[in-house]
C-alpha cells in the first residue's frame, strides 16, 4: 500500500474560530454595501491607508526620530533628545490632522462654504512650532543653567 | 538565531519603550474612547431620521444596520450639540493614542511564521481590518470636516458603512485582548511586573530583546501621547462654543474669529453665493412660501409671515462636522401653526417636508418628523437676534428645530409640503 499524504492544518481554537466567522459575517454584510459604488477605489482606500501608516508613515517618524538622537548622541549630548523630539512630534502631529487647512488644499472652496478667510491655518500652525520650540529651548536653558549653578565650584 | 537586520526578528526592534504594559494603557483607553465614537456616531446617524424620507438617507440600502433607528427627540435641545461636538472632538483628541498604539505593536505585523493555524490566519486578517479600518474610519472624518472631500465617494455611506466593518473586527480584538490587557494593568498597580502579553505571537514578544538605551521612561512616553491629545483637544475644542473660547481654536476648521459681526456675524455652514442663492429670487417682490397640505396650497409672502403670530426660541446651530454656536435667537412661525394653516391641528401636525430655494448640493430638501413639527420651539425663523435673517443665514426664511443636525434646518425654504411621509 502507498502511503496516504496528510496534510496537517492546525485548526486552533474552536470558540475563536466561531467569534471570527460573526465577525467575517458582518464584514461581509457592511463590506458588500461600502464598496457598492466604486469598490476598487475604497478597498484601495481601506487597506492603502494601514500598509501606508504601517510601511510608510511609520518607519518614516521612526527614522527621523533616531536620526535626532543618533546626532545628538554623537555630540555627546544624547539626553538632550527629548528637547528636541517633544515639540518637533507635537508639531508634526498637528500638521497630520489639519494638513488640509495648513497646506491651503481647501483654500478654494473653504471661504464660500464657511464665510471664512482661508488663510491663516498655515500662520497659525508655525506660531504654534515656534512656540513649541521656543518653550523647549527655553527649558532647557533653565535646567543647563540650574545645574551650572547646583555644580561645586571647581578647585583652583 | 534569527537576523537582526530584518523586522521579522524581534531584535530587530529596540525602543525599550514597547512592552505589554504600555500597549495595555493606550489600549484600554481606545477601549473607552473608541467606544463612545461608535455609539456618537450611531447617535448621528439616527439624528437625520434617515428611515423617515429618501431626502434624509444617504445610505438607503443600510439594510439591518438601520436597526436601532428611532425617533430622534427634541429635547434637550442641546442633544444634537452635545453628541456631535463629543464625536468630533474626541476622535480628534484619539488620534496620537491611536497613532502610539499602532506604534506600540507594529512589530507584531512583521512576526513569521505569517500563520501557525487557521484561527491565527484568520485573525491576523482581521487586524488588517481593524488597522484598515480604524484608519479609514479617522481619515475620512478629519478629512470631511476640513472640507476636504478626496475620499472617494459620498461621506455618509463611506464613514457608516466603513464605522460597521470597524466595529466587526474591533469587537474581536476586544474580545481576545482586553482580558490581558485589564490583568497587565492591575498586575502592575499591585506592583508586580506585567505578564507578556498572552497575543497570537508569544514567541514574538513585544519587549525588545536588546533594547536601546533609554531616552524616555514609559511613563515620559505616556506624557508625550498626553500631550499631543491635550494639543488638539486644547486646539479644537472651542469650535464649539461663540465668543473668546472659539478663537482658542486656533487649527480647528470653525475655530477663529466669527465669519462676521452683529446679530447674523455667527458661524455660518455653506453661503448663499455658494448655493447660487440670488437677491433676485429672495426678493419681496418675488419670493412666496409655498405650504401645501390637506386643505390645499397656502402662498405668502414676507410680509404676510410676519404678520402671522411669531414666537421666539434660543436654539444652536450644531454641524455635523462637529462644530457648533451657542444658542442664538430666532423669531418665527411656529410650524405647527404652519401645518394648521393647511388643514391640521396643531397639535396633531404631521410631518413636512421642506425645500430650498437650493438647486444643487445634498440636503437641498429635508424632512422633519411629527415630533419636530409638533415642538413649539420649531421655527420658519424669520429674525435672527433681533435683526432679518442675513443671505448667509436663509434670509427670507428658514428652518429651525431644536436637536436636529445642522443640514436639517433647512435654509432660503421654498416650499413646505405637511402630510405623514
Amino acid at each position: 500500500m502507498r502511503p496516504v499524504m496528510r496534510i496537517r492544518v492546525k485548526v486552533g481554537s474552536p470558540l475563536q474560530l466561531l467569534l471570527l466567522a460573526c465577525s467575517f459575517t458582518l464584514v461581509g454584510y457592511a463590506g458588500v454595501r461600502l464598496l457598492a459604488d466604486d469598490w476598487f477605489q475604497v478597498a484601495l482606500w481601506f487597506v492603502g491607508a494601514a500598509l501606508l501608516h504601517d510601511l510608510v508613515l511609520l518607519p518614516l517618524y521612526a527614522v527621523a526620530d533616531r536620526a535626532v538622537v543618533e546626532s545628538l548622541g554623537a555630540a555627546g549630548h544624547r539626553e538632550r533628545a527629548l528637547y528636541v523630539r517633544v515639540p518637533a512630534a507635537l508639531s508634526a502631529l498637528l500638521l497630520l490632522v489639519w494638513f488640509p487647512l495648513i497646506s491651503g488644499r481647501v483654500a478654494d472652496h473653504y471661504p464660500s462654504a464657511t464665510g471664512l478667510s482661508g488663510e491663516g491655518f498655515l500662520a497659525r500652525w508655525l506660531l504654534i512650532t515656534a512656540v513649541l520650540f521656543g518653550g523647549s529651548a527655553l527649558l532647557l536653558v533653565l535646567r543647563l543653567r540650574r545645574a551650572t549653578k547646583q555644580r561645586p565650584p571647581a578647585a583652583h | 538565531m534569527p537576523d537582526e537586520r530584518l523586522p521579522s526578528s524581534p531584535g530587530f526592534w529596540r525602543s525599550p519603550l514597547r512592552g505589554p504594559w504600555f500597549t495595555s494603557v493606550l489600549g484600554v483607553v481606545l477601549l473607552g474612547g473608541i467606544t463612545v465614537l461608535f455609539v456618537t456616531g450611531l447617535l448621528s446617524y439616527a439624528a437625520y431620521n434617515p428611515d423617515l424620507s429618501p431626502v434624509n438617507d444617504k445610505t438607503p440600502d443600510k439594510g439591518l444596520l438601520g436597526f436601532y433607528l428611532f425617533a430622534w427627540p427634541t429635547d434637550p435641545h442641546w442633544l444634537y450639540r452635545l453628541n456631535q461636538g463629543v464625536h468630533v472632538t474626541l476622535g480628534i483628541t484619539l488620534i496620537p493614542v491611536l497613532l502610539a498604539k499602532l506604534w506600540s505593536v507594529v512589530p507584531k505585523l512583521f512576526a513569521l511564521p505569517p500563520a501557525r493555524s487557521l484561527a491565527h490566519a484568520l485573525e491576523r486578517i482581521s487586524l488588517l481590518l481593524l488597522v484598515g479600518g480604524v484608519l479609514f474610519e479617522f481619515v475620512t472624518g478629519v478629512l470631511n470636516i476640513q472640507l476636504d472631500y478626496v475620499f472617494p465617494g459620498s461621506f455618509y455611506p463611506l464613514h457608516f458603512y466603513g464605522a460597521w466593518v470597524f466595529f466587526a473586527a474591533f469587537v474581536v480584538h476586544v474580545v481576545l485582548r482586553a482580558p490581558a490587557a485589564v490583568r497587565n494593568l492591575r498586575r502592575m498597580r499591585e506592583g508586580q511586573e506585567p505578564e507578556e502579553e498572552s497575543g497570537a505571537q508569544p514567541e514574538f514578544p513585544l519587549v525588545s530583546p536588546r533594547p536601546a538605551e533609554p531616552t524616555v521612561s514609559r511613563r515620559g512616553g505616556l506624557w508625550l501621547v498626553g500631550g499631543g491629545s491635550l494639543l488638539l483637544f486644547g486646539t479644537t475644542v472651542g469650535q464649539n462654543f461663540d465668543g473668546p473660547l472659539r478663537r482658542t481654536a486656533l487649527l480647528a476648521p470653525h475655530g477663529g474669529a466669527d465669519p462676521g459681526s452683529g446679530p447674523n456675524g455667527f458661524q455660518i455652514n455653506k453661503t448663499a453665493a455658494s448655493r447660487g442663492i440670488s437677491a433676485a429670487e429672495t426678493s419681496e417682490e418675488a419670493w412666496r412660501l409655498v405650504v401645501r397640505g390637506r386643505s390645499g396650497t397656502v402662498r405668502l409672502s414676507r410680509a404676510e409671515l410676519l404678520d402671522l403670530p411669531l414666537y421666539s426660541s434660543a436654539l444652536p446651530i450644531a454641524c455635523v462636522e462637529g462644530w457648533s454656536t451657542s444658542d442664538q435667537w430666532w423669531r418665527g412661525v411656529r410650524l405647527r401653526d404652519l401645518a394648521a394653516l393647511v388643514g391640521y391641528d396643531a397639535d396633531a401636525a404631521p410631518d413636512v417636508l421642506v425645500e430650498s430655494l437650493q438647486r444643487r448640493g445634498a440636503f437641498r430638501s429635508a424632512a422633519l418628523r411629527a415630533n419636530q413639527v409638533r415642538d413649539p420651539r420649531s421655527l420658519l425663523a424669520l429674525d435672527v437676534n433681533g435683526e432679518p435673517l442675513s443671505p448667509d443665514h436663509g434670509y427670507p426664511a428658514r428652518v429651525i428645530a431644536p436637536a436636529v443636525p445642522g443640514v436639517l434646518n433647512t435654509k432660503w425654504v421654498a416650499r413646505m409640503t405637511f402630510g405623514d411621509l
